[in-house]
């Protein structure tokens, strides 16, 4: 097997036992992102000179006899929304063209300190706010199973990179969906930690209740190895949890559902799911009865009403976040000739430099949380987060995990979905719920739906630190389901 | 309208509005220094400048400085509260909100006693909320240094993310005619209280304290109160005095006329000693608060906040309460002293030494006097209380009288060094060489022999006449009481 195709876990082991240097490994990713890059478009910026340096540092670590990492010289591609120091940061909006951060984020921070080799920045919706990296400045990403197809967002760089075997990892961030859809809609595993478990600090806030950095990998374990890599208590901020990782690496090993309690959320299915999604859902749910899972179907009722209040949260927290891009200190200004207030060079560069998505949440944010409005809509939307954590705690009470599909539907076409922003925002109605109440899920293959021979996800949701839950529930699946395949369902998509 | 007329017509109802910068060693949401007056923007981080991805994590010392200035000030500490986001676009502004306290203040419900006219007036506290400062910005060019009309403008950051606190005052009716005098009392204590806590240094020329007054004026025997104007930019004690009087002026001069007062803010002119129109609230912002969702919500420990409540100092009025005992003075005395901040000023001088009714009277009077005519804060004059206190002594010991003593103070305020020093250099001491005075007293009887002849005649109040020739004679030299001897025994007369 080609080093690109092989596993984190393994490449970090064989760069360990010196059988391949770092080096080798970073030039074969570099060689396969040369050769699918200009199909998949996975990246907004890649390195190979910074990528060797960073290679050959881990070599050289290695030949000083230092004990490195699980992840040592494994690449990794890096969701542009992170900041980095040597590599520009855009969030793929035009407002922060070519801006340089002079600082790294707390994960940034941390991919590094473990050795993982930062191949380059990966493609968005412009600061994470869609379903389908369309949203982006530079372009959209396109889905390795199907170009003409969405890899999912926000994260669709992230998605598209490790489906398209460009990286073995990525990082992501979720805030209402944006790792489980992209992984669900490429055939690839992503994992929403429990919110503040890791860290947003360098994270380009799109809502700050909501985001939360999590792994792309194309197995349970890898996923679990670039968890453990980079989570945990930061000081930096505030609302970080400061308890320790659950031991998810350890789970991943150990996939295993006997007497588990699994809960079928009830509200999730039916109208507007595609039958191929489903039918791969209902098998999954059978697969781990088969394993000795206990399944019952569980009603969460508040659910339904999750992605309203989600689109008014994430929007209101957003119009403050992105406040902060006003052409004063850095990024995109358009209008300073000497004539003009800075006011209205304020306007005039967030009008170019924002796309209509980041436009469009503004507005609502800002008008969710005007005076007269606020108990109507971003206090009304709270209360229906309290209940859906709530929801949460009861279905809890009954099962160990919850499941549905990840997605209602498999990857859409590109622009399909780009001048409705309604069915595009159903694409994470799944997901939402989780993110609303910051409890932990994951995304893992379960199939291709029978219509459009696409990837369909399924998403296991866990309590509040149940992390390893997610983990060691999709670990069994995903052996299960590998066994039935004959190998990953990744190795099923169309060579590039 | 004049003072008096105004307040014949209508009643003032005032309100206060008081910043107050903490003297923490870092700013309230990054680890960037607090240093005043460094070089601009060398005191920033990627917080403070709101750089993408920047969080904020709150100070532990400022949110303690604030629950120690709530408990001061007698309000109730909340036992779970959150920052929120105050929402509006400047370019001193970083983040282009606001990092502070909406309707879930640190503290609310307080009041702060202050004395007035030798009455006690009670000011009531809405809430005292942590918040975090702005960027400090500067126009350039144009006539008025304010933004309209400057060339460019230019912001400096150090100032942006120190810790603020707000202290607001619930409306304050009943003050009439001394409302000026009420705000200033309430702004002099309230700097008092930050200074017995030792939570900033409360410069108001610095900007480390600012004071926004709210005036709002009603007919005489109204029930409903008129609308308010607030009025910043008053950057010292006498400044709120005087910002309150202008603005009672102008209203009962609007409201006289049948005219409607506009609820705007205002700013106060030190030169001119009125106000003029700022940007009115009809055309203000909604700054659309939400509970800041980087920081956690913050849950004061109950036997925590105890343990700061027992530790408190001793407040300023009970010990203005206990000093007044001390130096046996008069309240209307202790209100005088309070009302140019001489008290601190007498207790060191105390504290050195000197008796408090010498400290008392020196402080009040001659320095009082000199303040005045420079203009400048009592406790700003070039002398400190251990040189007045070291002047009593001289004066106790018969090296000066009060006449050289100021002399001494005046070479002292002039930068001549210490008092031995101005004594020394300016050749002040008493004349009580025997043999000088006796001589000095000779050439004065025999150019005054008619008044002597009187002296000896039996009338002895005379002698005053001679002892005041004695003393011009040596230039306010000699020690009056010996010369007034001298000139008896010579004399021949006794009392």
């Amino acid at each position: 097997m080609s080093l690109v195709h092989t596993s984190a876990a393994e490449l970090g082991a064989l760069i360990a036992s010196g059988e391949v240097s770092a080096v080798e490994v970073a030039q074969a990713h570099l060689a396969r992102i040369s050769a699918v890059e200009p199909q998949v478009n996975a990246f907004l910026h890649v390195d190979a000179e910074a990528t060797l340096a960073q290679a050959r540092a881990v070599d050289a670590r290695r030949a000083a006899g230092e004990a490195l990492g699980p992840l040592a010289g494994v690449p990794i591609a890096h969701k542009d929304v992170f900041t980095t120091t040597d590599m520009p940061t855009t969030a793929g909006s035009k407002i922060l063209e070519g801006y340089r951060p002079p600082y790294d984020a707390t994960v940034t921070r941390r991919l590094r300190e473990a050795g993982l080799v930062i191949l380059g920045k990966t493609n968005l919706d412009e600061f994470a706010m869609g379903s389908s990296t369309e949203n982006s400045a530079y372009g959209p990403t396109r889905n390795p199973w199907d170009l003409t197809r969405i890899p999912g967002g926000s994260s669709g760089g992230s998605s598209a990179a490790v489906a398209a075997y460009e990286a073995p990892l990525s990082t992501g961030t979720d805030t209402g969906g944006s790792i489980r859809q992209p992984a669900a809609v490429t055939g690839i595993v992503g994992m929403k930690p429990t919110y503040g478990g890791s860290s947003r600090y360098g994270l380009i806030a799109f809502a700050s209740s909501l985001d939360t950095p999590g792994p792309f990998a194309r197995n349970v374990l890898d996923a679990a190895l670039l968890h453990e890599a980079f989570s945990g208590h930061d000081p930096m901020d505030s609302t970080s949890v400061d308890a320790p990782v659950p031991s998810v690496v350890e789970a991943a090993r150990h996939g295993d559902v006997a007497g588990l309690r699994v809960g079928v959320v009830k509200e999730f299915g039916g109208d507007g799911y595609q039958p191929g999604v489903l039918a791969r859902f209902h098998e999954s749910v059978e697969l781990l009865e088969s394993l000795g899972a206990k399944v019952v179907e569980v009603s969460c009722p508040s659910f339904s009403t999750a992605l309203p209040a989600y689109y008014l949260i994430a929007p209101s927290e957003a119009s403050s976040n992105l406040a902060r891009f006003d052409a004063m200190r850095y990024g995109l200004r358009v209008g300073d000739d000497g004539t003009r207030s800075a006011e209205e060079v304020m306007a005039l560069t967030r009008a170019a430099g924002f796309g209509p998505e980041v436009k469009r949440r503004i507005i609502l944010g800002t008008y969710a949380l005007s005076s007269g409005y606020y108990d109507a809509y971003y206090g009304q939307a709270q209360k229906v987060r309290t209940l859906i954590a709530r929801d949460f705690e009861a279905a809890f009470h009954q099962v160990d995990v919850l499941v549905s599909p990840t997605t209602p539907t498999t990857a859409f076409p590109i622009g399909e979905r780009a001048d409705d922003p309604m069915a595009m925002y159903l694409a994470d109605l799944c997901t939402i719920p989780t993110n609303l109440a910051g409890n932990a899920a994951i995304s893992v293959p379960c199939g291709l739906a029978d219509e459009d021979g696409l990837p369909v996800g399924l998403q296991i949701m866990a309590p509040v630190l149940g992390d390893d839950r997610c983990y060691r529930v999709a670990a069994a699946v995903e052996k299960a389901l590998e066994q039935r395949w004959g190998g990953s369902l990744l190795s099923k998509a169309p060579a590039l | 309208m004049p003072y008096d007329e105004a307040l014949e017509r209508f009643e003032p109802v005032l309100g206060l509005e008081t910043h107050v910068e903490l003297g923490t060693a870092s700013k309230m949401f990054c680890g960037c220094p607090t240093t005043f007056g460094a070089a601009p923007n060398t005191q920033v981080c990627p917080v403070c400048l709101a750089l993408p991805g920047a969080l904020p994590t709150a100070n532990a010392a400022a949110i303690e400085s604030t629950i120690r200035i709530g408990l001061a000030l007698n309000c109730s500490i909340a036992e779970w509260c959150r920052f929120a986001r105050k929402n509006y676009f400047y370019p001193d502004m970083p983040k282009n909100y606001q990092i502070s306290q909406y309707d879930e203040p640190l503290c609310f419900d307080g009041y702060l006693d202050v004395e007035v006219d030798g009455k006690t007036v009670r000011i009531e506290i809405e809430r005292v909320h942590l918040e975090e400062d702005t960027g400090k910005s500067t126009h350039v060019g144009g006539a008025t240094g304010r933004i309209h009309g400057a060339d460019y403008s230019i912001v400096d950051y150090n100032r942006a993310g120190i810790p603020l606190v707000e202290i607001v005052t619930k409306p304050i009716p009943g003050t009439d005619r001394l409302a000026p005098e009420v705000a200033r009392a309430y702004a002099t204590e309230l700097r008092e209280v930050m200074r017995a806590l030792g939570v900033s240094d409360v410069r108001m020329e610095e900007g480390s304290m600012r004071c926004d007054v709210n005036v709002s004026l009603m007919p005489r025997g109204a029930s409903e109160w008129g609308t308010r104007t607030e009025t910043k930019n008053v950057n010292s004690l006498r400044s709120v005095e005087r910002a309150v009087r202008s603005e009672i002026e102008r209203q009962a001069g609007i409201l006289a006329d049948g005219g409607k007062i506009i609820q705007e803010t205002r700013h106060f002119h030190e030169n001119t000693g009125t106000t003029t129109s700022g940007r009115s609230k009809e055309e203000a912002q909604d700054y659309r608060y939400f509970p800041e969702p980087d920081l956690v919500p913050i849950a004061p420990d109950t036997a925590w906040v105890a343990t700061l409540k027992a530790a408190l100092p001793e407040l300023p009025r009970l010990r203005r309460k206990r000093l007044q005992q001390e130096w046996g003075v008069s309240d209307l005395d202790m209100e005088s002293m309070h009302n140019i901040d001489a008290i601190e000023l007498v207790e060191a001088t105390v504290a050195a030494g000197a008796p408090p009714a010498d400290a008392r009277k020196w402080w009040m009077g001659e320095l009082a006097r000199r303040a005045n005519e420079a203009a400048v804060p009592l406790g700003e004059l070039r002398i400190t209380p251990d040189q007045i206190a070291r002047v009593c002594a001289m004066v106790a010991g018969g090296a000066l009288n009060d006449k050289l003593a100021r002399q001494v103070l005046e070479g002292v305020l002039n930068g001549e060094g210490s008092p031995d020093e101005v004594v020394a250099a300016r050749g002040l001491q008493i004349v009580n060489d025997e043999g000088e005075l006796s001589a000095i007293i000779d050439q004065v009887l025999a150019d005054n022999a008619a008044t002597a002849d009187k002296v000896r005649g039996g009338k002895i109040a005379a002698v005053g006449a001679l002892v005041g020739g004695v003393m011009k004679a040596s230039r306010g030299k000699a020690d009056a009481a010996r010369a007034r001897e001298l000139l008896l025994e010579k004399l021949g007369v006794s009392e």
